[in-house]
């Protein structure tokens, strides 16, 4: 599967975007398939503070819980209210309208993260 | 175990071209979803699905006092049975608790057949053997490399399935079985099932299966078939309300308390666990098995305490996202004096406590 290039990737299969000084935190779409039916997802409130490799959140499939490790630190700004109502948009479209929280961060923020490359290769490696 | 000490059933090799994914369970190889929870549920609740439960056990009971045996050993009344009557029931301890929940099949005064659950099969098995120890003209065998077994449910299991046999579908009633051909091959065709929905449960020889299994998939698709896994048989059960052995019920709970009193006949005579159910009965339980709805944010899971006015009292024993009914519901323990529809509760979820609400069990019921 192709992984969007204008983004960074965790070992633990979250993506970045940055924005200015604003990164968009959602999951990949091989964590979506693995995830199954998200039927619930629970986000960190804006003003709060979010650690990278640190849980951030949960997201819960029909069978499953799931937390989610934020891929960087810094201070929340948003969270994406619309999966309150149709959580399966992260099932639908995780690299879009799926994604999960916007983070305001420092310089060099997603510095430790993989490109679409890497992120597609340590795919390969696990086995996908 | 280790992985490759796990079984496969019969249809292992079709659930894999399925590209289903495949989690260990009861010690086989199954297969937990094909394309997703949610919309196998969708197939079955609307249409038709079919599930690979060959991984159960079947336990065969003959014997000129077959009927004397099954009588000590569950609770239900099995001589209430005529031949090829299927009844839901308990295999019990002698403190009146579950060493299983289990379907017997009555073919004659003389052969029961006992559907187990897979996880307890081979402790049912022993403990059976230990009780024959009492009895004479009484023999048990384990059937259950003999059978694989294939459930046809929803909707439309009656319309696709009759295209296989020459045997009267709709003639069979809810609980009942007969003996015919399916699809070629000699079966076992009963009327019973664990999720919610009209269906079949067909037990067939393993060399079979697979056929069955890829021909059913066929003459299905008009009607929407679905292969169902794992995943889905859990969510339909627990939206019709129906226990689950490790869940609602074990070793440590009795049939009253899971609201299921309806399955002991005391009168019937002596059986294993009796004396400790008519004791109960007495008493009146102490707690209560009860079906309740979230109605904060968050969805309640298998083993999260439940709390009332500042106290732990209870627990947890399944919850789920309700595909069906959209929401969040879950089954617990509560004490007999809780246990009332309307009662409000708080399920303690990863620390936070969220409230919710007893509700009727069960959730969901179909349409007749």
């Amino acid at each position: 599967m192709a992984q969007p290039t204008d983004r960074k990737y965790s070992r633990t299969h979250e993506w970045a975007m940055l924005a200015g000084d604003v990164v968009t935190v959602g999951i990949t779409q091989f964590a979506q398939e693995q995830l199954g039916d998200v039927v619930f997802v629970e986000l960190p409130a804006a003003g709060g503070a979010v650690e990278a490799g640190k849980a951030c959140g949960t997201i819960e499939s029909v069978k499953a819980v799931s937390e989610i490790l934020s891929p960087v630190t810094g201070e929340v700004v948003e969270a994406n209210a619309a999966l309150e109502g149709r959580p399966e948009l992260v099932n639908q479209d995780p690299f879009g309208e799926g994604w999960l929280v916007r983070v305001k961060v420092g310089t060099g923020a997603l510095d430790h993260l993989m490109d679409a490359a890497a992120y597609e290769a340590f795919l390969a490696e696990e086995g996908h | 175990m280790t992985h490759h000490e796990l079984l496969r059933t019969p249809l292992f090799d079709c659930h894999v071209e399925a590209k289903a994914r495949i989690v260990p369970f009861a010690g086989f190889e199954m297969p937990v979803q094909y394309v997703g929870v949610m919309e196998e549920h969708k197939a079955v609740r609307t249409a038709v699905g079919m599930f690979d439960v060959s991984h159960m056990g079947e336990i065969d009971v003959v014997g000129r006092r077959a009927l004397e045996f099954v009588q000590y050993v569950t609770c239900n009344d099995a001589s209430k049975l005529v031949p090829g009557r299927a009844q839901y029931s308990g295999l019990m301890t002698r403190r009146g608790t579950f060493v299983d929940d289990l379907l017997v099949h009555k073919f004659d005064d003389e052969h029961y057949l006992l559907a187990v659950n897979a996880a307890n099969k081979d402790k049912d098995y022993a403990y059976l053997c230990a009780q024959t120890e009492e009895f004479t003209h009484v023999e048990v065998n384990d059937r259950s490399a003999d059978y694989a077994q294939i459930a046809v449910q929803g909707p439309k299991a009656l319309q696709v399935l009759q295209r296989l046999t020459p045997v009267t579908l709709g003639d069979i009633k809810y609980y009942r079985f007969v003996e015919g051909k399916v699809d070629g091959e000699p079966a076992i065709i009963a009327r019973t099932g664990y999720t919610g929905e009209d269906g079949f449960e067909i037990y067939l020889d393993p060399t079979a299966a697979s056929g069955l299994w890829r021909t059913l998939l066929e003459v299905g698709k008009g009607e929407g078939i679905m292969p169902c896994g794992l995943g889905c048989r859990d969510t339909l059960r627990f939206e019709a309300g129906m226990p689950l052995y490790g869940n609602e019920i074990d070793d440590t709970t009795t049939p009253f308390e899971a609201g299921l009193g309806w399955i002991v006949k005391l009168e019937k005579g002596a059986f294993l666990g009796r004396d400790a159910l008519l004791r109960q009965e007495a008493e009146g339980v102490g707690r209560k098995l009860i079906g309740f709805a979230v109605t904060g944010r968050g969805i309640a899971r298998h083993g999260y305490p439940i709390w009332y006015g500042g106290e732990n009292v209870g627990v947890v024993t399944s919850g789920s996202h309700a595909p069906t009914l959209g929401k969040a519901l879950g089954m617990g323990y509560l004490p007999v004096e809780l246990a009332t529809v309307g009662t409000q509760i708080e399920v303690e979820i990863r620390g936070q406590m969220v409230a919710a609400e007893v509700v009727e069990m069960p959730f969901y019921r179909r349409a007749r």
